[in-house]
């Protein structure tokens, strides 16, 4: 590319751009949206991006992402054949599929659909229209704009995304699959905002992929907010699969009442460079939170997992397994965060990460940080890095095991106490399938993305069979 | 000949362990290696497998008239050498269902046989669980994760039973095992020996070869092979020590 024709993203361009879009912008804002909107644009001024001198971001460059020419598009893209794109789900898994097109819900014929037990769910912009009792108390309000520049970024931007509410004791049925899948003719910046709340002792499985259709660079900023209520039980899965090109920074703030119950399995499997921001706050007492991680990563990817756990009440439980794979140039960061308040009596909160790095040139930068001002409290950490076993690898070639093979087994091996969490079984055999395919390097991006494939499986060979029997 | 090793000199880190071992095992015939610690038994039974931390700077390996040298670990073991490890590597997340199914498998697959059906190959390893006397569920577990000492030694054995090697190599498998272990151990041991394979037991104890007995023993001493006899050569160290073999040196 000519290089007097790069126009990278900075702080300056977007203002303009958010000055020149006004109003464009808060054409859907309640007045308290749009009040939102306003101090989250006064914040991004005076936050701009990261730069590798803030602690957070010291070992993640985004100057790289940041420096590419972008299209910002501020409406939703014409796609005459979504069905292509968002059809079969996860064999006998019950889903709700939601397609998200370069960040943008997709509303089909009904932009927003609400169940008979009371479920909703659709496009954001909408329920803010319709229910703004709903939306406004929990939007922007668990997303911190003061401190994190994506997230100021994204309230100031984001006019749309996804919206899921399920009413006070329901459970709902079905797996809800929020499939957003980027596919546009240039390099393309997302914003997307997504807001799930679960109403007291509600319950809800919810699979949040972001996956790629084509090899075309983009960078997404998404911000999710979760409000789990009194009793409600949330199983969220993260489960991204971008091309090698693209950039995703995808922050999720978990807010979590009294005896609410959250998992969460971050399943990052391709990207260029992938950062998953991760909050939890206990806002009330006997919550509990188990949060997992799996990274599998190669060429020059980066991955970056920033956890951040505010034990804000007592009797809490939080625990975190963080493991990674890194192979040939690829980077990892990994940094956790527990905070303990001063009242947050008899806590236990435990973080755990273990990563692999299978040759000299992959790197982790793991960083365990505990910050706690209760004395009664049970807290712990972890941190190992490695190579593959010698005396394993020996033992398994010594029965006749091929090296490859022997690899392969303690590769899959290693990642699997993280699938095996996964408490639906359809959606841990689709995801080991995911793993072990790319372990052997036969992952693909686009329409094998999976969970929305337009044809039919294909059964994979693998040269050894790692099923169980 | 099974087995042949001539002036075998290997070395770790450049500190040389074996210093001219030689030895010839013939199928059907059971060979102990006894001698005290350190003096290069376990080098030995690693060497023989290939692992690659030991350097062989002379002599070599003979195998069914094949050099060893030439072919690596995973190539020994589908032409038929089993290493029983003196400590089994814990391998969490393999269960050893997998694990040994993989194995078969692929050495099926050496021999130009067809990979075992699910049905066959579980039907193998109940009748492979029988000989070894093991009668819990110990296959579904991970390889010997939060086994007990003798349910590791127990399982090397069943591992053996599953791959029916040619030449067996038993590194120091009667160590931590309580008197009944022992016995089981060495009854799978015996029921698993044919005219057509062989075994080299490496013991620390006597103790051992009570229930395995051997056609020959070795004493093994500061790299070298120092002394060769029957049976009852074990017998002789059992009562006079180790130091009896140092004082004739």
């Amino acid at each position: 590319m000519d290089p007097a024709s790069v126009n990278p993203i900075t702080r300056e361009r977007l203002l303009d751009l958010y000055h020149q879009n006004h109003e464009k912008l808060i054409l859907d804002d309640t007045p308290a949206i749009r009040a939102k909107r306003e101090k989250a644009i006064n914040s991004f001024n005076k936050l701009g991006f990261p730069d590798k001198k803030m602690e957070d971001w010291r070992n993640t460059d985004l100057s790289g992402s940041l420096g590419l020419n972008y299209d910002y598009p501020l409406k939703a893209s014409e796609e005459d054949d979504l069905q292509k794109v968002f059809r079969c789900n996860i064999p006998h898994l019950d889903t709700a599929v939601i397609g998200q097109l370069n960040g943008w819900f997709v509303s089909k014929d009904v932009p927003l659909m609400e169940l008979g037990n009371g479920i909703i769910i659709g496009s954001l912009s909408e329920a803010m229209k319709k229910y703004p009792q709903l939306v406004e108390p929990h939007l922007g309000n668990y997303a911190d704009v003061d401190s994190n520049n994506f997230a100021a970024l994204n309230a100031a931007f984001a006019t749309d995304g996804t919206f899921i509410y399920i009413p006070d004791g329901v459970k709902s049925e079905k797996a809800v699959q929020l499939v957003n899948v980027i596919q546009y003719p240039e390099n393309i910046f997302i914003q997307s905002r997504n807001l799930i709340v679960l109403g007291k002792k509600a319950q809800l499985t919810v699979v949040h992929c972001d996956d790629s259709y084509d090899h075309q660079p983009s960078f997404s900023n998404i911000v999710t907010e979760i409000a789990v209520g009194e009793g409600a039980f949330l199983d969220h899965y993260k489960l991204q699969n971008l091309n090698n090109s693209s950039t995703l920074v995808s922050s999720t703030w978990f807010h979590l009442e009294r005896e609410a119950k959250l998992e969460s399995h971050y399943l990052s499997l391709n990207g260029a460079l992938l950062r998953n921001n991760t909050y939890v706050r206990f806002n009330g007492p006997f919550g509990s939170a188990n949060i997992y991680g799996l990274y599998l990563m190669d060429k020059k990817q980066h991955i970056d997992n920033y956890v951040a756990v505010d034990h804000a009440s007592p009797d809490c439980v939080s625990n975190e397994l963080f493991k990674g794979i890194l192979d040939e140039h690829a980077t990892g960061v990994f940094n956790g965060h527990i905070l303990v308040r001063r009242d947050a009596w008899r806590t236990n909160a435990f973080q755990n990460n273990r990563n692999l790095l299978l040759t000299d040139t992959a790197r982790i930068n793991s960083k365990p940080f505990l910050e706690i001002y209760n004395d009664d409290v049970k807290c712990s950490h972890g941190s190992t890095t490695g190579q593959l076993d010698e005396n394993a690898m020996f033992y398994l070639r010594q029965r006749g095991i091929g090296e490859d093979n022997a690899r392969m087994l303690l590769m899959f091996a290693f990642a699997d106490e993280v699938v095996s969490k996964i408490a639906i079984g359809p959606l841990r055999y689709r995801i080991e399938d995911m793993v072990k395919k790319r372990l052997q390097g036969e992952l693909q991006i686009c329409e094998q993305c999976v969970l929305h494939c337009s044809t039919p499986e294909h059964p994979v060979e693998f040269r050894i069979d790692l099923s169980k029997i | 000949m099974l087995l042949k090793i001539t002036n075998l000199h290997a070395s770790i880190k450049g500190k040389e362990i074996l210093k001219g071992i030689n030895l010839e095992v013939n199928k059907g015939e059971v060979h102990a290696i006894m001698g005290p610690n350190g003096t290069g038994k376990s080098t030995l039974a690693s060497v023989i497998a290939g692992r690659d931390v030991f350097d062989v700077t002379e002599g070599e390996i003979m195998y069914n008239a094949k050099n060893l040298m030439s072919l690596s670990v995973e190539e020994r073991a589908r032409e038929g050498i089993f290493l029983g490890f003196q400590y089994p590597v814990e391998i969490p997340g393999v269960s050893i269902t997998n694990f040994m199914r993989t194995a078969v498998n692929e050495i099926r697959k050496h021999r130009g046989l067809d990979p075992m059906s699910a049905g066959e190959f579980l039907k193998m390893m109940e009748a492979k669980k029988k000989l070894v006397e093991i009668t819990s569920n110990l296959t579904n577990r991970s390889v010997n994760e939060g086994f007990s000492g003798g349910e590791k030694k127990r399982n090397e054995i069943f591992q053996m039973a599953m791959l029916e090697p040619t030449l067996a190599i038993l590194d120091e498998t009667d160590s931590g095992l309580d008197i009944d272990a022992l016995r089981v151990v060495a009854n799978g041991v015996n029921k698993l020996r044919t005219p057509e394979n062989g075994f080299v037991v490496i013991t620390h104890y006597q103790r051992l070869l009570d229930y395995i007995v051997p056609d020959f023993v070795h004493v093994l001493f500061e790299g070298r092979i120092v002394k060769s006899g029957g049976k009852e050569l074990a017998l002789e160290l059992e009562e006079k020590g180790y130091d009896w073999i140092k004082q004739q040196l």
